[in-house]
């Protein structure tokens, strides 16, 4: 399967009336499980969500894509 | 400052009141004549009863302050009768930009479907929409008291009185109802002590408004981290007179007294614009914001409507649209109960639903704030990575999130609604805003929405006008009256009936229509209840629960 890079967010048994709405439901998750975090320990949710997601994910040619395409325009 | 506009300035008149030693009561007293309460005053007066509007000032807002207009509003202004003066003067758009560094990075349109009568949006100064509803308010027979200060309020089970100041001494008046729309800071919120919850965000904002010859299109830009205003955020939009309207954001270190000085707002303004283009400063001012609410938006006899009751940022134009979309819900409950026809609890109804709506424009409006402002590193590398991604990936470009513009709320939840009973596909679910169709109607072009509101209403849908059984429809007499409409799919006429046809099938489409579907719309535009087949006792049944009579 490939990297699926159109909008893919939704919860079961939920009714969206707007298209940003599961999105932005994502978006709200992830921004409040930082809350209150120090920067160092921020980054350490991101590393272990990184880990959990790509377990999720399985295919190592998918998360390959997803990691090159994710260093883009990053380092310079 | 303002060069393109001048206020009017609305007669005081001593009120009668203070020359005779009886008190006098009102059915209905609206505090404020800003967009809202006078939207509420006109709908009632519609709805014929007798409105006197109390307003502390005798002008109309100073400075151009909201200023998107968005579709439902349109639509609601079209009932009350000044859609087209606003569409007119106002500067339509359907189209968002919003660049991050140098670089477009996400484009959206406001109206995803063809064939609505409104566009997405209208851009008009603040003051132009409150001339225009104080001339309507007149037009209607509603009655405006300037200069009239609320400075007492005591209510009882049974009815109101309040203490108003005027410039030649104090009177005291008595109502049954009082709607409250005195705005954010609502004096009379404080006079009762009730309290209004939420987040304060500490973010400053400069407006400015600048008048200017410019050919960018009639869109909204929205820039993060512009190379003209470094790691802050800014907003271009057109309004009315060639006056356009830059928003930056400051940060909350900023001092809101120096920041609006010319000297401060021009080199900013020219860093966005170059050197070369001339232009003139109309308005400045510095602003912060909270996302709160009142928990509950009756109090007694004290209806709390827009700012008073709710505020949100200004990130989605969700605050006039979400005041004049309250009144909206509460002006045909409001009438009814007055007229004997349904419980004063109808009342509690209007707090639900629109409490449920304040809570879903608070949610968009404070995802938009934390997005556009991040409150931490963590979350200012998140939204930077989607700003990144949204230049290459359609997924990222959804996440991008500068505003997501009033939408009405679809009340799903709401105790008036008779749940579904039939499969229907789509989204006119019970609780939904009608979306707008084209119709035809005697052969003339027209409008669903113009067709609707005001009082219940049943759509029924059929192939010919003549599909339906006259009978069944003449027997719909209900306590509360209920007009049938026809929306057919071919052109034809019935006599003594309204007949819509459903000229470019956008009707079937939007509303998943079948032969012999019907559904009972609300004055208010929503949807109370929709079958497959109509059926006098389902119908009785669902009137009697949109309007508490159950």
């Amino acid at each position: 399967m490939p990297l699926n890079l159109e909008p893919n967010f939704t919860e079961p048994g939920r009714r969206y009336f707007r298209d940003f709405s599961p999105g932005d439901d994502f978006y709200q998750l992830l921004i409040d499980a930082h809350r209150d975090l120090t920067d160092e320990q921020s980054a350490l949710l991101n590393a272990k969500l990184v880990l959990l997601l790509a377990n999720q994910v399985g295919d190592i040619g998918v998360i390959r894509d997803a990691l090159l395409r994710a260093r883009q325009e990053v380092a310079g | 400052m303002l060069k393109t506009y001048r206020y009017p300035k609305y007669e005081y008149r001593r009120p009668s009141e203070l020359d005779s030693a009886a008190s006098s009561r009102r059915p209905v007293i609206v505090v404020g004549a800003g967009p809202v309460g006078m939207a509420a005053a006109i709908d009632l007066r519609l709805h014929g009863v007798p409105v006197l509007v109390l307003d502390d000032d005798d002008t109309v807002s100073i400075g151009s302050r909201g200023v998107c207009y968005a579709k439902r509003a349109l639509e609601i202004f079209d009932r009350l009768g000044i859609g087209d003066a606003v569409c007119s003067k106002g500067v339509s758009w359907d189209v968002g930009r919003t660049f991050f560094g140098e670089h477009e990075v996400y484009r959206f349109n406001l109206r995803p479907q063809p064939d609505h009568k409104r566009p997405g949006m209208i851009n008009l100064q603040q003051y132009y929409l409150e001339e225009m509803l104080v001339e309507r308010c007149k037009a209607a027979g509603v009655e405006i008291r300037w200069k009239n200060k609320v400075v007492g309020v005591q209510g009882t089970a049974r009815d109101v009185a309040l203490e108003v100041e005027t410039p030649d001494g104090r009177y005291a008046i008595d109502c049954d109802w009082v709607i409250v729309a005195d705005g954010a800071r609502s004096p009379i919120r404080h006079m009762l002590g009730l309290d209004v919850e939420g987040k304060i965000f500490t973010d400053r904002f400069l407006i400015a408004d600048v008048v200017m010859q410019a050919d960018f299109p009639a869109e909204r830009w929205f820039w993060f981290d512009p190379p003209f205003h470094r790691n802050q955020s800014v907003l271009l939009h057109k309004q009315a007179d060639n006056v356009w309207r830059i928003d930056f954001q400051l940060g909350w270190d900023a001092d809101p007294e120096e920041e609006k000085k010319p000297e401060r707002v021009v080199p900013r303004i020219k860093a966005m614009l170059g050197e070369e283009r001339p232009f003139e400063l109309e308005w400045v001012s510095v602003y912060t914001f909270q996302c709160r609410r009142m928990q509950r938006f009756r109090h007694g006899r004290l209806l709390f409507v827009g700012d008073a009751a709710h505020q949100v940022s200004p990130f989605g134009a969700r605050g006039a649209n979400s005041g004049v979309q309250d009144t909206d819900n509460l002006a045909w409950k409001l009438a009814l109960v007055l007229a004997g026809q349904a419980p004063d609890r109808l009342l509690d109804s209007y707090s639900d639903e629109r409490v449920f709506a304040a809570d879903e424009n608070i949610m968009n409006s404070t995802r938009s704030t934390d997005f556009i402002t991040p409150k931490s590193a963590a979350s200012r590398t998140f939204r930077n990575a989607v700003l990144q991604l949204a230049g290459h990936h359609a997924f990222a470009r959804k996440l991008v999130n500068s505003g997501r513009l009033s939408v009405p709320s679809v009340y799903a939840e709401s105790l008036l609604n008779t749940p579904d009973v039939d499969a229907f596909a789509g989204d006119m679910v019970p609780g939904a805003p009608l979306d707008d169709a084209p119709v035809e109607i005697d052969g003339q072009p027209g409008w669903l929405l113009d067709q609707l509101g005001g009082r219940f209403r049943l759509l029924v849908y059929v192939e010919r006008a003549g599909d339906v059984d006259a009978r069944a429809l003449a027997e719909l007499k209900t306590p509360i009256p209920i007009e049938p409409v026809l929306v057919t799919a071919a052109p034809g006429a019935r006599p003594g009936i309204r007949v819509l046809h459903d000229v470019r099938g956008r009707f079937l489409e939007r509303f998943d229509a079948l032969p012999g579907s019907a559904w009972l719309v609300r004055p208010d535009q929503h949807i109370a209840a929709r079958w497959r087949q109509f059926e006098p006792g389902a119908l009785r049944a669902a009137l009697a629960r949109a309007t508490c009579n159950e």
